[in-house]
């Protein structure tokens, strides 16, 4: 059934005590004593998945890793962590292969250096995308109209011409799509391959999507996580949804907002009550406390289960979010006032710098996370209908 | 010169899920209380860290076990298990508070596995820790600092001194502590390797140690001494064949080499000493612990084809492999030409079932020692082979208690004021045999008692 991809980890590296083969094979090795021990495997999927293989080729250790929401109780209850001779640190082991997965399927192929280049890279380009907006606008905007009160409908293009926003946006977001389109589909077809391509049924999307958007695999099992320390908490999973029921708000401003433009004819900003505002600013809110709160649950957490690397991913991509809702909700403020020409500027300097850097940071975890469940759905499928078989 | 410490209600020696119950008990009751374990804070929970599931009665479904396990059948299979020599008392007192342990364990913030995730075998008999022992061990001692009590790791107890019948004081290193009661939880002596030469010789040294280092049993044997009743057998070992390639201590639950039905088990003379297929219970990981211990140099191989090696479950190091039987001999350090003899006439003497498809039919016929299920031919190369040795689980030896936990001493009396939980006194239960999930229930429940007994006496009672 599997194809004659090389097992890593396999042969002498089997035995205990770190590997010296590289991540990969440090993370077969972790999980060949995890598929003996098997205690864990009422905390999240990852572990069942793990016991449906009998060995652990590149691609195996992608799909677990990327099935993993890095919910960290496995350390904590693990008997074999360190400092026990077989060392196991099974949170980290995956953290660093999923980030090394995104690397290895990312397109364009230069670009995914900068999965390895840290947190502070990706930020500081984020900070330049924003800079050159700020300066551009400068150049381009006379001072006069940039720094006067804009108001009524229109106001926003006064600034910033509908066709130039417009324009950016789709072609950015579009490039974004696109790049993570082709990582994700790379990642899925090497599955493919792999597995024998379980089929697809519509029931395995419905599960996977549940999965997905209730963060059922951050549950430990029932108890919570281990946020901060080795004790049950729900604290991460309420921010993620927080964060991410929030941006799913912001975007659904957006739709509404492209409505009320192309289907009623009215130009932005629209009043305080109407659809757009009313989601963009409880979105928004709801994206800001989920940053801050994740935020200081990293600066709060144990970083023994951590990838380094990976979790300065997560606060760059953090506080890019930061940015984006927060200054969402200051350009709401000051749209009235003679600063609504920087806000705007540098709110949308904010959004173009998440699209552009998207496809190279932390949220491409989504999409990956998404074909992950998606897999793992349908090889639970298959194993039921094999059982079926023997019957 | 010792110096004098502070004085706790209530003193409990050890840190796994005994010491881990009376310290909770206790200071649920008021107590104020001192834990001391040996152990180094990241190796804490002894060998509560390597568990996973405990038994107990149950009279309808729970989430955590299906079906039902009433008191009758648990008090049959411990006597079943024992030969009959559980102590009476002591099973009944088990069974019946055995019924509260997943109740109280939720209340302490112990977390259960679902029976119906999928991901557990059937068990009606036992449930199962969430994230197992060690996530138990966690949540335990959560709740023990939630309450008050004060945890020492890294603090061994060598010692008790007596006044009579009334403990006085526990040695640890060089303080000498007091304490109103005393609650000795600090497990079994399966690790101490001079009680073990007394009675195995020099075939201790083949044995390799499963659990917690800090098993060393300098505790019971100071007790002993000073007079307390013994029960059990030193010399009894719960035994599970692991590979002999495991670490001397602390191995856990993966060292074990299972699928002995799948193959043929050879000595370092290249012999069969048992039938291989005889028992497929969950007590064949047991038996072939024994057996080894009687192997020359408590060494013996599980070999298979490469048929057998596919259809094995997975284990912890890659087997030894060779192209051929002699090859493979060489390798592991069996005598070659026997083992090939012996595979030569194992092949040689099988029989063919009416129906070939069903694995458990194939058998030998004329073979000594027979192959009586799973008999299947070995001729497909390469070879593989797993050495393995006897590794140490517990050992059916402790103090004897009353039905308060109290130490019996050898001339009828007991301790006022020192009660014993868990693995040290587990032999008043299990002085032979074993089922699965008893040695934590053991431990919850007279862990329980112990703390409660040792806060009441402390506090001023009997
Ligand atoms: C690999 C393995 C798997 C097992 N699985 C199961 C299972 O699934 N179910 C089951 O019921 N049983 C199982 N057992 C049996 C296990 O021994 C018991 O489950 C039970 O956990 C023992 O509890 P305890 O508290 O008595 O001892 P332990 O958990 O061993 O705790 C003893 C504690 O005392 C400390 N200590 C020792 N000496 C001293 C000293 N002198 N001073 C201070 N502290 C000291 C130790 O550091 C340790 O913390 C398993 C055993 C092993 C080895």
């Amino acid at each position: 059934m599997r194809s004659a991809a090389p097992d890593m980890g396999g042969g002498a590296e089997q035995a205990p005590g770190v590997s010296a083969g590289g991540d990969a094979a440090e993370l077969a090795r972790q999980l060949r004593i995890c598929n003996i021990c098997q205690y864990c495997n009422g905390l999240c999927a990852v572990f069942s998945a793990a016991e449906r293989r009998p060995s652990f080729t590149e691609w195996d250790l992608d799909q677990l890793a990327n099935l993993c929401h890095h919910c960290r109780s496995c350390l904590y209850d693990c008997q074999y962590a360190p400092p026990h001779a077989f060392a196991v640190n099974l949170p980290r082991a995956l953290a660093r292969q999923r980030r090394e997965s995104y690397a290895r399927y990312a397109w364009p192929r230069p670009l995914a250096a900068l999965f390895g280049a840290g947190g502070p890279v990706t930020l500081a380009l984020g900070a330049g995308v924003v800079l050159a907006c700020v300066l551009a606008m400068l150049i381009a905007v006379p001072l006069s109209v940039l720094f006067s009160p804009q108001l009524g409908p229109g106001a926003f293009y006064r600034i910033l011409p509908l066709p130039v926003m417009a324009g950016g946006a789709a072609l950015s977001l579009g490039f974004a799509l696109f790049a993570v389109g082709v990582g994700v589909w790379r990642f899925w077809s090497a599955g493919a391959r792999a597995s024998g391509a379980a089929p697809v049924r519509w029931s395995a999307v419905g599960r996977a999507l549940l999965h997905l958007l209730r963060l059922d695999n951050l549950r430990g099992g029932g108890p919570g996580c281990a946020d901060v320390d080795h004790r049950p908490s729900r604290l991460r999973r309420r921010l993620h949804h927080a964060l991410f029921y929030g941006f799913l708000g912001t975007l659904a401003a957006t739709i509404a907002a492209a409505g009320q433009h192309h289907l009623l004819g009215e130009q932005a900003p629209y009043p305080l009550t109407s659809a757009p505002v009313l989601l963009g600013t409880a979105g928004g809110l709801s994206m800001v406390v989920g940053c801050i709160g994740l935020l200081w649950l990293h600066r709060r957490e144990d970083r023994t289960p951590t990838d380094p690397l990976g979790r300065g991913m997560d606060i760059a991509l953090l506080w890019l979010l930061l940015a984006v809702s927060g200054t969402g909700l200051g350009l709401l403020v000051l749209r009235a006032t003679p600063l609504m020409g920087l806000a705007l500027v540098v709110h949308l300097g904010t959004v173009l710098a998440l699209f552009l850097l998207l496809p190279y940071g932390k949220l491409v975890h989504g999409a990956y996370r998404a074909a992950a469940l998606l897999r793992d759905a349908s090889e639970m499928d298959a194993e039921v209908d094999a059982e079926a078989e023997v019957r | 010169m010792p110096v004098l410490e502070s004085k706790p209600d209530v003193l409990v020696v050890g840190g796994g899920v005994a010491a881990l119950a009376a310290a909770i008990e206790a200071a649920r009751l008021g107590a104020s209380v001192r834990l001391l374990d040996a152990a180094p804070r990241e190796l804490m929970g002894g060998n509560t860290r390597h568990s996973r599931n405990f038994r107990y009665a149950h009279s309808a479904p729970t989430p955590a076990t299906p079906d039902s396990y009433l008191e009758d059948d648990f008090r049959a299979d411990l006597l079943r298990a024992t030969e009959g020599l559980a102590h009476p008392v002591l099973s009944d007192l088990l069974v019946s508070e055995s019924r509260d342990l997943p109740r109280w364990l939720a209340d302490q913030g112990v977390a259960l596995q679902r029976a119906d995730d999928g991901n557990l075998p059937y068990s009606r008999r036992t449930a199962f820790f969430l994230g197992g022992g060690m996530a138990a061990v966690r949540a335990l001692y959560d709740r023990a600092h939630a309450l008050g009590v004060q945890v020492r790791h890294d603090a061994p107890v060598s010692a008790l001194r007596l006044d009579g019948t009334r403990v006085r004081a526990a040695l640890g290193g060089q303080r000498l502590m007091s304490a109103g009661a005393f609650v000795l939880a600090n497990g079994g002596a399966h690790a101490a390797p001079d009680l073990l030469r007394e009675h195995w010789g020099d075939a201790a040294e083949g044995f390799l140690n499963r659990g917690t280092p800090w098993g060393r049993g300098e505790l019971l044997r100071g007790l002993l001494a000073q007079g307390a009743q013994a029960v059990g057998d030193p010399g009894l070992l719960y035994l599970v064949a692991v590979d002999a390639r495991s670490p001397r201590e602390d191995g856990g639950i993966v060292t074990r080499i299972r699928g002995m039905p799948l193959g043929i088990v050879v000595d370092a003379m290249g012999r069969r000493r048992h039938d291989e297929g005889a028992d497929t219970a969950s007590t064949r990981y047991a038996r072939w612990g024994q057996r080894l211990a009687a192997f020359p140099g408590q060494i013996g191989w599980l070999v298979l084809d490469a048929a057998g090696l596919r259809a094995a479950p997975p284990a912890l190091y890659p087997p030894i492999q060779a192209g051929d039987p002699l090859r493979l001999a060489q390798q592991a350090g069996i005598d070659g030409p026997k083992l090939a003899a012996t595979l030569t006439e194992y092949n040689a003497r099988i029989v063919q079932p009416d129906d070939p498809t069903d694995p458990s039919r194939w058998r030998t016929a004329g073979l000594e020692p027979p192959k009586s299920n799973y008999a299947l031919p070995m001729v497909e190369p390469p070879f593989s082979a797993y050495p393995m040795r006897p590794g140490i689980t517990f050992a059916h030896h402790g103090v004897a208690v009353d039905d308060r936990t109290r130490v019996r001493w050898r001339d009828g009396g007991y301790l006022d004021n020192g009660f014993a939980a868990g693995m040290i006194m587990a032999a008043n239960l299990i002085p032979r045999g074993y089922v699965s999930g008893l040695a934590v229930t053991i431990g919850l429940v007279f862990g329980r008692i112990a703390g409660r007994e040792a806060a009441a006496y402390a506090l001023g009672g009997t």
